[in-house]
C-alpha cells in the first residue's frame, strides 16, 4: 500500500461482515496528518466498527488498513502505542481514583513512572480535573468522565487521537466545551478522528468529514464542498420586511427561483445566485422597510437529509419527517 | 519492494503477548486484596480453619509421642461436629476460586473498561493470563498463610515441631490445593467470558461445582451400572475411572495419599497384591508422591485445557459492548 508521509490513516476496500451482512462496505478513506476528520452518520452506520478495525480490535473481513505506517492486524502493539482511543461512553474503574486509573493506563502503555506523574498533573490541570484527581471515579459526572477519557488519550502523547462519539450524553454546554478542547488539540499537531451522529454539533470543528450510511462512506470532503456538491449552488435567504406587494417585486429579480411568505412580513427566498444586494435594493426601491436579511448556511444535517431525499421516494420522505417531528 | 510485500502478507502478529502482563497482575492483585469480597472470604476461611485445627489438636493431643506424623493428623482428624481441615478446604477453596473468577472478564464489559484497556499496547493474552495469575497468586498467599497458621497452632498446642517429611508432605499438599483451586478459577473465568451477566456466570460456576461435589457419585454409580459385563471388579474399576473425572475425587485422593502416609494404593487392590505388605506402616515420601503423580498431572492438564478453551473464546469475542 502506498502511503506518503502526510497520510496517517489509509484504507483500501475495507470491509467487515457480520453473518454475511456487511457492516462496513468497501471503505476507501484517507486521513491526513494534522487534520480533524469527522466520521459522521446515524447509529448503526458502521462508524465504531471502522474505528475498531483501525486499532486492530476487530478483524476486517476484507481490504487493508494502514495507520501511522503500520498494519493494525499484524502490528497492533505498534499502532496502539501511537494511537489514542476514547471509546463510546468511556468507562473507568469506579472504585479507584482518577489518578490511579490514569496510572494503570500509563503502565500498560509503558510510560515511565516519573514521566507519568508529570503528564498526569499537567493534563488534569488542563482539563480542570486536578481538584478531583484523588477522588474515586465512581463519583464523577458524565462530563468529568469524558474529560478523564480525553486525559487518558493524551497521556500517551499520541500521533492520532480517535474519539468515538465524544459528545454523546453531554448537555449542550458541556458538549461545546468538550469540542473546544478537541479543537485545541489540533494546534498540538495531533491528528484527530472523531465519530458522531450529531452532525450539526461537530461540523464546526471538522476540517473534513465523511458521511456514513449503511456501512458505506457516501460523501467525503469539507462541509462547503459537500454543500455545493449535494445542494448545488442554492442560496436560501430569509428576509423580514414590510411593504406592499413585496412578494411580487422580489419574484421578478433575476436569479430568484422561489419566494414564500411566512406570516405577515417574513419571506423565504430560494435563489440560484447570491441575490442579497438586489433583494435589499428592490425592497428599498419599492418603498418597503427592510428589517432583517439573513443568508442561511447549509448545515451537515441539511446536506445529509438532502442527499438521501434524492434517493428516496416521496412516501418515505413523509414518513421520515413524521419521525423527525 | 518484494520484501515489503512479503512483510504485509505475513500472517504472524508482532510483539510479545506478555507485554503488560505484570501490570495487569499487580493491578488485579491489588483489587483482590483491597476488595471486600476477599476480606470476607479470608475471614470465613480463617475462622473455619482455626476452629477445625483447634478441635483436632485437642483430640490428638494424647497421641503425641506415639504417632510420627502427629502434625499431619492436624489436617485430617475430624472431631464431631466439625469436619477435618482438609474437608473444609475441599469445600471452601472452590468457593474462593469461583468468587475471584466469576466476574473477571464480564465486569470489564459492563464497566465499559475493556475496549479502553485493550486499546493500550497489550494483547488480550496479557489481560486474560494476568487476571488468572493474579487470582492464583492471591489464593497462594491465602493458602500459605493458612499453612503457617496450622503449623504454628500445631507448635503451640502440641508442643512439637513438624518433622522434615511432614513439612514436605504438607507443602506438596499446598501445591495440590493450588492446582485444585486453579480448576475452579478457570472454570469461573470461562463462564465470565461466555456470559455477560456476572450473576449468570456465578450461578453456572456453582452449578458445575455442585455437580461434582454432590451429584457426581450418584452419576458415577449409574454410568458404571451400564458396564455390568466385567463382573464386580470390572464395575468397580469403571466406577473409579468415571469418578476420577471429577476434580474433587482427584483432590481427595491426593490429600489421602499425602497426609495419610499409610496409604499404599488408591482404588481397587486385590488381596494377592497386598502379599508381603506391612499394613499400617507408612510409605516413604517419594513413593507417596509417585502414587499421586497421575492425579496431579490430571489436575494440571484440566487447568491448561480450560485455559486454552477460555483463551480461544475470548480471542474470538467482539470487544464492543
Amino acid at each position: 500500500m502506498n502511503t506518503n508521509n502526510n497520510t496517517v490513516i489509509k484504507t483500501e476496500n475495507l470491509t467487515k461482515c457480520y453473518n454475511e451482512t456487511p457492516v462496513v462496505n468497501n471503505l476507501n478513506l484517507s486521513v491526513y496528518r494534522g487534520e480533524v476528520f469527522g466520521i459522521l452518520g446515524p447509529n448503526g452506520s458502521g462508524k465504531t466498527t471502522t474505528i475498531l478495525m483501525f486499532l486492530g480490535l476487530t478483524e476486517p473481513s476484507g481490504g487493508k488498513v494502514n495507520i501511522v505506517g503500520f498494519d493494525p492486524l499484524r502490528e497492533p502493539l505498534e499502532v496502539k502505542r501511537r494511537v489514542g482511543y476514547m471509546p463510546d461512553s468511556v468507562g473507568f474503574y469506579d472504585d479507584i481514583t482518577a489518578r490511579a486509573n490514569l496510572r494503570y493506563t500509563a503502565r500498560l502503555a509503558g510510560i515511565e513512572t516519573e514521566e507519568t506523574e508529570k503528564r498526569t498533573n499537567d493534563l488534569l490541570t488542563q482539563l480542570e480535573l486536578i481538584d478531583v484527581a484523588d477522588k474515586k471515579v465512581g463519583t464523577f459526572s458524565r462530563g468529568m468522565r469524558q474529560r478523564l477519557g480525553l486525559a487518558e488519550v493524551l497521556l500517551k502523547q499520541p500521533e492520532v487521537a480517535i474519539l468515538d462519539e465524544p459528545t454523546t450524553g453531554l448537555d449542550p454546554e458541556a458538549a461545546q466545551e468538550f469540542l473546544r478542547l478537541i479543537r485545541g488539540l489540533k494546534g498540538k499537531g495531533i491528528t484527530i478522528l472523531l465519530s458522531s451522529h450529531l452532525l450539526h454539533q461537530v461540523q464546526a470543528i471538522c476540517d473534513r468529514v465523511g458521511l456514513f450510511s449503511h456501512g458505506r462512506m457516501v460523501l467525503e470532503g469539507t462541509v462547503e464542498e459537500l454543500s455545493s456538491k449535494v445542494i448545488g449552488g442554492a442560496y436560501d435567504l430569509s428576509v423580514e420586511a414590510s411593504g406592499n406587494d413585496l412578494e411580487e417585486q422580489i419574484r421578478k429579480i433575476p436569479g430568484v427561483v422561489e419566494v414564500e411568505l411566512y406570516g405577515e412580513n417574513e419571506f423565504h427566498i430560494e435563489a440560484k445566485e447570491d441575490v442579497r444586494e438586489k433583494v435589499a435594493a428592490e425592497i428599498v426601491r419599492a418603498g418597503g422597510k427592510l428589517l432583517s436579511l439573513n443568508m442561511k448556511r447549509h448545515s451537515l444535517d441539511d446536506i445529509y437529509a438532502r442527499y438521501f431525499e434524492e434517493e428516496r421516494d416521496e412516501a418515505q420522505r413523509v414518513q421520515a419527517n413524521r419521525e423527525k417531528a | 519492494m518484494k520484501l515489503k510485500e512479503f512483510k504485509l502478507t505475513e500472517r504472524k502478529r508482532k510483539g510479545s503477548p506478555f507485554t503488560g502482563l505484570w501490570t495487569v497482575v499487580l493491578k488485579e492483585m491489588a483489587d483482590h486484596m483491597g476488595g471486600i469480597r476477599m476480606r470476607l472470604l479470608v475471614g470465613l476461611i480463617l475462622l473455619t480453619a482455626l476452629g477445625s485445627i483447634y478441635s483436632s489438636a485437642r483430640a490428638i493431643r494424647d497421641a503425641v509421642g506415639e504417632d510420627p506424623f502427629i502434625i499431619l493428623r492436624l489436617f485430617t482428624t475430624s472431631t464431631d461436629p466439625l469436619p477435618s481441615f482438609v474437608s473444609f478446604m475441599g469445600f471452601l477453596i472452590p468457593l474462593a476460586a469461583i468468587t475471584l473468577g466469576f466476574d473477571s472478564i464480564n465486569s470489564e464489559y459492563n464497566k465499559r473498561t475493556l475496549s479502553r484497556v485493550l486499546s493500550q499496547p497489550i494483547y488480550r493474552d496479557a489481560l486474560l493470563l494476568g487476571k488468572f495469575l493474579a487470582a492464583l497468586f492471591t489464593l497462594t498467599i491465602t493458602l500459605l498463610s493458612l499453612w503457617l497458621i496450622v503449623i504454628g497452632v500445631g507448635l503451640l498446642l502440641l508442643g512439637i515441631p513438624p518433622s522434615g517429611e511432614e513439612v514436605l508432605r504438607s507443602l506438596v499438599f499446598l501445591v495440590a490445593t493450588l492446582a485444585y483451586s486453579g480448576i475452579w478459577l478457570i472454570v469461573a473465568m470461562l463462564f465470565s467470558v461466555i456470559f455477560r451477566q456476572p450473576a449468570t456466570s456465578a450461578l453456572a460456576s456453582f452449578a458445575v461445582w455442585l455437580l461434582f461435589a454432590v451429584f457426581w457419585s450418584i452419576i458415577t454409580g449409574l454410568i458404571a451400572g451400564l458396564f455390568g459385563a466385567g463382573g464386580e471388579a470390572g464395575r468397580s474399576a469403571a466406577e473409579l475411572t468415571i469418578s476420577r473425572i471429577s476434580p474433587n475425587t482427584l483432590y481427595g485422593e491426593i490429600t489421602l495419599a499425602l497426609l495419610n502416609p499409610e496409604t499404599r494404593a488408591l482404588g481397587l487392590v486385590f488381596f494377592s497384591q497386598l502379599q508381603g505388605a506391612l499394613l499400617g506402616s507408612p510409605l516413604p515420601f517419594l513413593l507417596s508422591l509417585l502414587l499421586i503423580l497421575p492425579h496431579f498431572t490430571g489436575l494440571l492438564a484440566a487447568v491448561i485445557l480450560f485455559f486454552a478453551l477460555t483463551y480461544v473464546i475470548f480471542q474470538r469475542q467482539e470487544i464492543r459492548a
